[in-house]
């Protein structure tokens, strides 16, 4: 089971800045271990947004993106208390989704 | 505590790094220079600055400290204890403050101790970790972080925002700040280097890196706040423990071993020259 993601989401009138940080190892396949064997790749694939279970947010990431990434949009239209819900998929079809409920600026 | 006791337990502190005795004598401290005149500040270390803020908006070193805390109230090890009961000086299971009041004094093994080894002891004496197995490989590498360091950015996150207050009063913690002192300005090893060498006076840098004076309390603060630390390259985290090993090995002194009297003596030294200033929490560094 992943660690948990940290997400920040505050209000700036009614647009939600979120901030997301993510657990992941994001192996690139070309990394060697201590003994000489190929690190496995290892990374996320997408990221789905929803705000109150509206999808508003999609990337499909490569594993050019750093180890522990950090990803952050903005949403419009967003209200204090709004539930914010992250899910990233990785190439082992390995998941997780955290949600957060959005802050006053 | 006499002057002879000092110069002995001294000695005994060198003898774990393989060197050679010492006496007072030939490591006195360079005498304190007058402030440098405040100047403009240099347009590079400027944009560094920003970059530095940017980075630590988002530190993942709040994923360990998410695990750490996982792991202190977690039950583990032979005895199927959490570390709940671990004094980290301020009394039995209080962490808050702990961090910027070590290293400290403690009466229970009559030893000071900085908070990585603080942690060790409680890992060994409450959950019955064995002290070869936890300093087998002591430091994080990208494929694996030691729980003694996602404890320490645990127990060093509770204290964000404090006043830096490392204890003085009592003649052990005064008696390792000597030897701390020491260390930090013995010469020694193939390129004659002390910790002073690079981090005893202003304005000193290594390629880009600016090096902070680790004997003044504004800059040594810059060093205490940035272990433990997310070290971006590699996407580690690190202690102020391995940041003292990798020192030594800078210094092509031979390796010091882990968590020992050295280590926490020199650690003593760098936080009573950072006390009063803010701790910030756990770093990030490029």
């Amino acid at each position: 089971m992943a660690d948990p993601m940290k997400i920040r989401a505050t209000l700036q009138g009614d647009v939600a800045d979120v901030r997301v940080l993510m657990a992941h190892p994001m192996e690139t396949g070309q990394r060697k271990d201590a003994s000489g064997n190929v690190v496995p790749l290892h990374f996320i694939q997408t990221i789905t947004a929803q705000l109150n279970g509206k999808t508003v947010f999609g990337a499909d990431v490569s594993q050019a993106v750093s180890r522990n990434p950090v990803f952050a949009f903005k949403v419009k239209g967003a209200k204090a208390g709004d539930k914010v819900s992250i899910t990233w998929t990785d190439n082992k079809g390995e998941k997780r989704t955290d949600e957060t409920a959005i802050g006053a600026g | 505590m006499t002057r002879y006791a000092l110069t002995r337990c001294a000695v005994a502190a060198f003898a774990t790094l393989a060197f050679v005795p010492l006496t007072l004598a030939q490591t006195k401290p360079p005498a304190a220079k007058p402030a440098a005149p405040a100047t403009a500040p240099d347009p590079t270390a400027a944009e560094f600055d920003k970059f530095r803020e940017v980075l630590e908006e988002d530190n993942p070193a709040e994923l360990f400290e998410a695990k750490g805390k996982e792991l202190w109230f977690a039950k583990r090890g032979p005895n199927n204890a959490s570390l709940e009961k671990c004094d980290l000086g301020l009394g039995p299971g209080v962490v808050k403050g702990a961090y910027v009041r070590l290293p400290r004094y403690f009466a229970d093994v009559g030893k000071v101790m900085d908070v990585e080894r603080r942690i060790l002891h409680c890992m060994v004496t409450l959950q019955g970790f064995k002290m070869e197995d936890l300093a087998k490989q002591p430091f994080s590498n990208p494929n694996r972080t030691p729980d003694p360091v996602s404890l320490v950015t645990y127990v060093a996150g509770q204290s964000r925002g404090m006043k830096i207050a490392t204890p003085m009063s009592r003649p052990e913690e005064r008696e390792t700040f000597e030897i701390g002192r020491e260390i930090f300005n013995y010469r020694a090893g193939p390129y004659d280097f002390s910790c002073a060498t690079c981090h005893g006076e202003d304005g000193k840098r290594i390629r880009t890196q600016p090096l902070p004076n680790l004997t003044k309390p504004a800059e040594a603060i810059r060093a205490y706040q940035g272990w433990p630390g997310y070290r971006m390259t590699g996407g580690v985290m690190h202690t102020l423990q391995w940041r003292m090993n990798d020192c030594f090995r800078q210094q092509r002194f031979p390796a010091p071993d882990y968590a020992s009297d050295s280590i926490t003596a020199l650690l003593a030294y760098l936080a009573v020259n950072a006390n009063g200033q803010v701790y910030k929490g756990p770093g990030i560094k490029r």
